[in-house]
């Protein structure tokens, strides 16, 4: 066990937004909120799953909503205060342990909210290692971890219990309640027991956000590039290095989804890539050739700062650098691709792990 | 009325620049002054000597004066804001700013409720009666200025101009700036620039007085335009409201003058002033702009502004006796009283170089006495930081070349390793250079219904809006284009019936900017 505290919020949340894939919200709304909760009530415990206790219960405090929105019609820390009460009221079952559903984005810190307040442990551990745009696209669907019993609450007054046929169910009821409220609600979903957890979560999803944090914080003290540290530490990809030349997007179903285009510099000069994306980056074509696919991480830094940019944000003039990162081995298996990998999201590619791109560049 | 004339306000001098066409007239650098208007007349009489003020058509005037200020946390009035959200919040306003700051704006936060969904619906009625409240409280606080921000006011400004309204019934004489006025989506963003914004209209005030005074007492009479921070103009009318808008002209104008003094439309500008190097990258004429969210004196901001890397390193920079430390102290606007060349007792970064071989300036014999170590290991300090510096410029490991810009210059053709510099001739005048040529911009900012059309179509046609208005202001037509362009579906979630366009153009002055040229 360990404690969180302002300098760890700050690392997790810049690591966030690598493990976000382009995707998962703005994590600096989240660090706000977090480092508001840490202020007010203390510093939170982070435990390794090992610590958990086979009978615990558990379960994932999470926003949810649209990124473009939460920037805006910003969280409220009394939502997350209140959403597991409600869910207890809801179960009947006290809840010893939170965790975060995605280490990537906004969410891989809205847990601290709540664990502060609540004088509860977080678990260093996540449903996804990374962020994806639906609630089913979490490693407990691939063992028939159900995402119900669920509570989401939202700013207005509104409270909704939610039990669901399944977890496609579940993603399609809370997307449209969410609409209903206005594109921000707080949630607690998938509660689960201690030995499940150590069987169905992504381990350690929260010190590697922290990791990556502090790899990036640290290459920019000795002005050395981050981009290429991130690279070394996690065994990742650089899939292409690049100015971007446009940028199609266009918001549908509550996603941001769309193409960039990049041309070439320095070792690529004369090569192209396109990054397509839906909230998150999913497919990276190189010279027109896919090169990294969900669920393997494709995330585009900027070159000099090692900044992580968004798909959200991405523009013409940015000169990236975009990074493979290879998806926790739960999402590697052919149920893990089937839930998460591109024809899941309506690509006609087959999922190649990024690795495999290393002979192409 | 063939002249123009362009004044650099920065922290350490104040320089002045007459230019027919591109050939500089007459140019001087005065020391700025603590009332600023002092070194601008200074600086007007030295230029005006042999020039007829009738002959000026136009005076551009660029200024870092209100950076500074918030910067220094000097000069700022406090600020009530006024939030219409849904109570109680807790990422509340200035929630991330720096202790010092917030201490002199003050920390005047209500929150009522009030503001919008995405997609324009009512987030929750406007509380009038609690707005009266505030007004109240306000009141009572002795407070003159609010910065007043609502939920998703840039989709419907609906309930930000009602609570104005309120707000200015019960409060005459208070000023307020409305965030839809001043920012964009991202309200905490949107807040900062307007409470910094209501901090300092007083400031904006004096000052704004001060230039028109000036200008007039030296019989020009022609009209008076300020720089803004992406490099069109306003003017001072809009200024003594959005002074906000002038906080990142320094940057723009310094490579914008060196773009035109040199001809060199890619490279790396180095714009050494009293305090600090500023570094950045010249793309085709125009400077590089960040690319992620961009801190103003340690407020993060979402404006479109240069990307520009400081350095502590500037003609004042303090020196120690041994070489081995440089800065990050400076003399600034002192350096004629405490630099070692002028009598003083600073050994200053102007002193080393001088004593090295720089231009000289003040009395070099007064520096004769400092060790050539201590020169040598300050120089090689200030070459490490600044090349350092200029490769992390740089996009590409190309030979892109230097141009280094600013009063203190000069000094750094001294320094080991920068032999190669472009020091242009009127180096040390480039922002006054660049502020004169500062352009015409049109905006056009304005929700479109899009049944019947495209994104793409109303995309064109604000584009096509914004380019006329532009040139309605002056521009000239065959160089106008299109220098930032947003637009904000208003329903996305969920199909896309309209769509919140931002656009805006700008261009050179074909000819003299007529008496009220728009740079909204």
């Amino acid at each position: 066990m360990r404690t969180i505290d302002e300098e760890a919020l700050n690392d997790i949340t810049l690591g966030s937004t690598i493990l976000g894939s382009g995707g998962g919200g703005d994590p600096y709304v989240g660090m706000l909120l977090a480092r508001d909760a840490i202020r007010r009530f203390g510093p939170v415990s982070l435990v390794d799953i090992e610590e958990v206790p086979d009978d615990a219960n558990v379960v994932f405090i999470a926003g949810i909503g649209a990124p473009g929105v939460l920037i805006e019609k910003l969280p409220r820390a009394v939502e997350y205060e209140r959403v597991l009460d409600e869910l207890e009221r809801f179960t009947g079952v006290t809840y010893e342990y939170v965790c975060p559903i995605e280490a990537g984005g906004l969410n891989a810190v809205t847990p601290f909210a709540t664990a502060a307040a609540r004088n509860l442990p977080v678990i260093d551990a996540d449903g996804m290692g990374r962020a994806f745009p639906h609630l089913e696209m979490v490693t407990p669907t691939l063992y028939g971890g159900s995402a119900t019993p669920m509570v989401m609450i939202d700013e207005h007054g509104n409270t909704m219990f939610l039990e669901s046929a399944t977890n496609s169910w579940a993603e399609a009821y809370a997307r449209a309640a969410v609409l209903a409220s206005g594109a921000n609600a707080a949630s607690a979903l998938y509660p689960m027991s201690g030995r499940q957890a150590k069987e169905w979560l992504v381990r350690g999803a929260l010190s590697m956000a922290q990791d990556i944090g502090r790899t990036i914080r640290e290459a920019r003290e000795a002005h050395v590039s981050p981009v290429h540290a991130v690279l070394e530490k996690q065994s990742g990809v650089l899939l292409f290095t690049g100015k971007v030349e446009e940028v199609e997007r266009r918001n549908e179903r509550g996603w941001t989804i769309g193409t960039a285009h990049l041309s070439g510099i320095d070792g690529d000069v004369g090569h192209t890539m396109t990054v397509h994306f839906q909230n998150e980056n999913l497919a990276a074509k190189r010279d027109g050739e896919v090169v990294a696919s969900s669920p393997d991480l494709i995330m585009a830094m900027e070159i000099d700062t090692g900044e992580p940019i968004p798909a959200e944000e991405i523009r013409y003039g940015y000169r990236v650098a975009v990074i493979g990162l290879p998806a926790d081995p739960h999402w590697r298996t052919e149920a893990g691709i089937e839930l998460s990998g591109p024809r899941r999201f309506g690509y006609d590619i087959d999922y190649r792990p990024v690795e495999d791109a290393v002979a192409l560049t | 009325m063939s002249l123009r004339i362009g004044i650099d306000v920065g922290g350490t001098n104040t320089d002045a620049v007459v230019l027919d066409g591109r050939r500089v007239v007459a140019s001087t650098k005065s020391p700025t002054t603590e009332d600023v208007t002092i070194g601008i007349r200074a600086a007007l009489t030295e230029v005006l000597a042999d020039v007829d003020p009738a002959d000026i058509g136009s005076v551009f005037i660029g200024t870092t004066h209100f950076i500074n200020a918030i910067a220094q946390a000097r000069g700022l009035e406090r600020v009530a804001l006024v939030r219409l959200a849904t109570p109680p919040q807790s990422l509340l306003p200035m929630i991330d700013w720096p202790d010092r700051l917030r201490g002199v704006v003050g920390d005047d936060v209500h929150i009522v409720a009030g503001g919008a969904q995405f997609d324009g619906a009512p987030l929750s009625e406007v509380d009038v009666e609690g707005l009266r409240d505030v007004a109240r409280k306000i009141g009572e606080s002795g407070v003159r200025h609010i910065a007043l921000s609502s939920v998703f006011s840039p989709v419907n400004p609906e309930p930000e101009l009602l609570a104005e309204r309120v707000l200015a019934e019960e409060l005459p004489d208070v000023s307020i700036t409305r965030s839809t006025l001043v920012g964009r989506v991202g309200l905490l963003e949107r807040e900062n620039a307007t409470i910094l914004n209501a901090s300092l209209l007083e400031l904006a005030s004096r000052v704004i007085d001060g230039l028109e005074q000036v200008v007039a007492s030296t019989g020009i009479e022609a009209p008076i335009l300020l720089s803004q921070n992406d490099g069109t103009v306003m003017t001072l009318e809009r200024a003594r409201l959005y002074p906000i808008f002038t906080i990142a002209s320094g940057p723009t104008n310094s490579m914008r003058g060196a773009a035109l003094l040199t001809g060199i439309e890619d490279a790396v500008v180095v714009d050494v002033g009293g305090t600090t190097a500023d570094i950045g990258l010249l793309q085709s004429g125009f400077p590089r702009e960040s690319t992620v969210a961009l801190s103003l004196a340690g407020v993060r901001s979402n404006f479109r502004i240069p990307d520009v890397l400081s350095l502590a390193i500037g003609g004042g920079t303090v020196i120690a006796d041994d070489g081995g430390t440089v800065g990050p102290e400076s003399v600034g606007f002192r350096i004629t009283e405490q630099a070692r060349v002028f009598g003083g007792e600073v050994l200053t970064f102007s002193d080393v170089a001088v004593r090295a071989g720089a231009d000289p300036m003040g009395d070099p014999a007064l520096v004769a006495d400092v060790p050539d170590a201590t020169v040598a290991q300050a120089l090689r300090i200030v070459g490490e930081r600044v090349i350092h510096a200029v490769e992390k410029a740089k996009l590409s490991a190309d030979d892109t070349p230097v141009v280094v810009v600013g009063g203190g210059g000069p000094l750094l053709r001294v320094v080991p390793g920068l032999e190669d510099l472009v020091v242009p001739e009127h180096a040390g005048i480039a922002n006054a250079v660049g502020a004169a040529f500062a352009e015409a911009g049109g905006e056009v900012d304005r929700i479109y219904d899009l049944s019947g059309t495209t994104r793409a179509e109303v995309l064109e046609q604000a584009k096509a809006e914004a380019t006329a208005l532009a040139v309605e202001s002056g521009a000239d037509e065959a160089l106008v284009r299109i220098v930032d362009a947003d637009d904000v579906p208003l329903t996305h979630l969920g199909g896309g019936s309209a769509v919140r366009v931002r656009v805006k153009a700008a261009g050179p002055f074909a000819h003299q900017p007529a008496t009220t040229p728009e740079g909204n």
